[in-house]
């Protein structure tokens, strides 16, 4: 089977499984005044808007209005990430569940992935980040958060630790300081309520229990301004209506899959050259 | 200097003084995570490798590497003197930086060599030397096969595989890039 025959039976499994279980798919802008203000993701300008980072911010809006189970396939855009791993534009996956959380969306995640990946009979590992940096990096981020040595420990010691454990490794409650969009776990306020998946050491998708308080996302769009200005980055305005939809929508989890990576593992591959014909 | 993005195989870099090579590189962005720039680089002077991942934010120091045309002059001890073909300034290598080149030497010979800060890192011989078998067996009569080898030896000691018809006093072109026979120049 070539690569077009593989994708195409990828996004019609990915359909399907979301459809048998009563998701709407969705079907939101690619371009917005205001994308998600995060630290290290540059949104590509488009005339006087921005191409979207994610489709997350109208998800959200959605939430709040009621539609409680939704999920979209769709291109997303971030500045400047290329390598065998990244491309500029590439197709994500993210779906949405209301009264869930994040340990509810990782049920979802691997029953997605054995009813794509007929026979794969993957092990599941669900590990802390506190765990697997004591481990293999000798010291535990959570309380004592230093962002340069978080990111590079983790390239440079967990994850090459992931990938020889094989299978689907699951990284679990991150230092708040590296919560983005999820919610702190309510019994210990240092960590908070997101994974990462990695599948042979690739990681393929970020789950949150989302975070569901107006004055602390606004409260972190503004820190994160801040430091964006401090690095010399562009920064983007804040949604007024995003932080009312926060406040609005029911507690949920919610699930961003990069397809072109879950394409390049299930088949094998190991750069997105193979699996992205036109890059 | 560069900024951390335009890192790539095969740039030279300058780390801590010395002149390095990036032999191996890897854009990697962790979930959420900034930019990093995993490399593997390789020291010119030294020839070890290590492994260094650098930050968007920081910058590399850029590589100086000048060569110039030289013409060999002579042996003093351990040193081999060239003359600069403008300047007439000596440069003197070491026979440790030479390794086998310096078997391939002769006089007037026109070299080239790459310097780091006045500092000389690497000579580039011509392709080819002629040089002067100065012993080897007798092969066999009539045995023209190229083949099949047999040892010799230069004037200055250095051994060689040669086809089993060269003779002492022949004198043979040698491929300086890989220290070996290429063909017979002239029989002695």
């Amino acid at each position: 089977m070539g690569i077009w025959q593989q994708r195409d039976a990828l996004m019609r499994g990915i359909r399907a499984f979301f459809h048998e279980r009563d998701f709407t798919e969705v079907d939101t802008p690619l371009r917005m005044q205001t994308p998600c203000m995060e630290l290290h993701i540059d949104a590509e300008a488009s005339g006087d808007s921005f191409l979207r980072t994610s489709p997350e911010m109208f998800h959200k809006k959605l939430l709040a209005d009621g539609h409680e189970r939704i999920f979209e396939l769709g291109k997303c855009f971030r500045q400047g990430e290329r390598g065998p791993l990244h491309n500029p534009e590439y197709t994500m996956l993210e779906w949405y569940r209301a009264h869930a959380d994040y340990m509810d969306v990782l049920e979802d995640t691997k029953k997605l992935i054995d009813s794509l990946w007929h026979g794969a009979d993957i092990d599941w590992h669900v590990l802390s980040v506190s765990e697997v940096f004591e481990e293999f990096a000798g010291w535990n981020p959570a309380g004592s958060f230093d962002e340069d040595r978080f990111d590079i420990d983790l390239v440079d010691k967990v994850e090459p630790a992931l990938k020889r454990m094989r299978g689907a490794v699951v990284l679990k409650d991150y230092p708040v300081e590296a919560a983005a969009l999820s919610r702190r776990k309510p019994d210990y306020s240092l960590l908070a309520e997101r994974w990462e998946l990695y599948i042979d050491g690739v990681e393929l998708a970020n789950a949150y229990s989302e975070l569901t308080d107006p004055d602390e996302q606004q409260r972190r769009f503004e820190e994160c301004a801040d430091k964006r200005r401090a690095l010399g980055k562009e920064t983007y305005g804040i949604d007024a209506e995003f932080i009312d939809a926060v406040g609005r929508m029911p507690p949920s989890g919610g699930v961003a899959l990069g397809v072109d990576r879950l394409l390049m593992v299930m088949t094998g591959r190991t750069s997105l050259d193979q699996v992205l014909p036109f890059r | 200097m560069y900024n951390a993005s335009d890192l790539k195989k095969g740039l030279k870099i300058e780390i801590d003084g010395d002149p390095c090579m990036i032999t191996n590189f890897e854009f990697s962005k962790p979930g959420k995570g900034q930019a990093l720039y995993r490399c593997k680089i390789k020291n010119l002077v030294t020839g070890n490798t290590f492994d260094k991942t650098y930050r968007s934010v920081e910058k590399v120091n850029r590589c100086a590497l000048i060569s110039r045309d030289y013409t060999f002059s002579y042996i003093d001890g351990h040193e081999y003197v060239f003359s600069d073909n403008n300047t007439f300034e000596e440069a003197r290598l070491n026979d440790e930086l030479l390794g086998d080149l310096k078997y391939f030497l002769v006089d007037d010979m026109q070299v080239e060599i790459l310097f780091h800060n006045e500092r000389p890192l690497d000579i580039t011989l011509p392709n080819f030397v002629e040089m002067q078998i100065a012993e080897t067996e007798p092969g066999a009569r009539g045995d023209t096969a190229t083949n099949v080898a047999k040892p010799a030896k230069l004037e200055n000691g250095y051994e060689i595989n040669v086809p089993i018809f060269i003779n002492e006093g022949d004198t043979v072109r040698i491929d300086t890039r890989t220290g070996t026979y290429a063909d017979r120049v002239s029989k002695g």
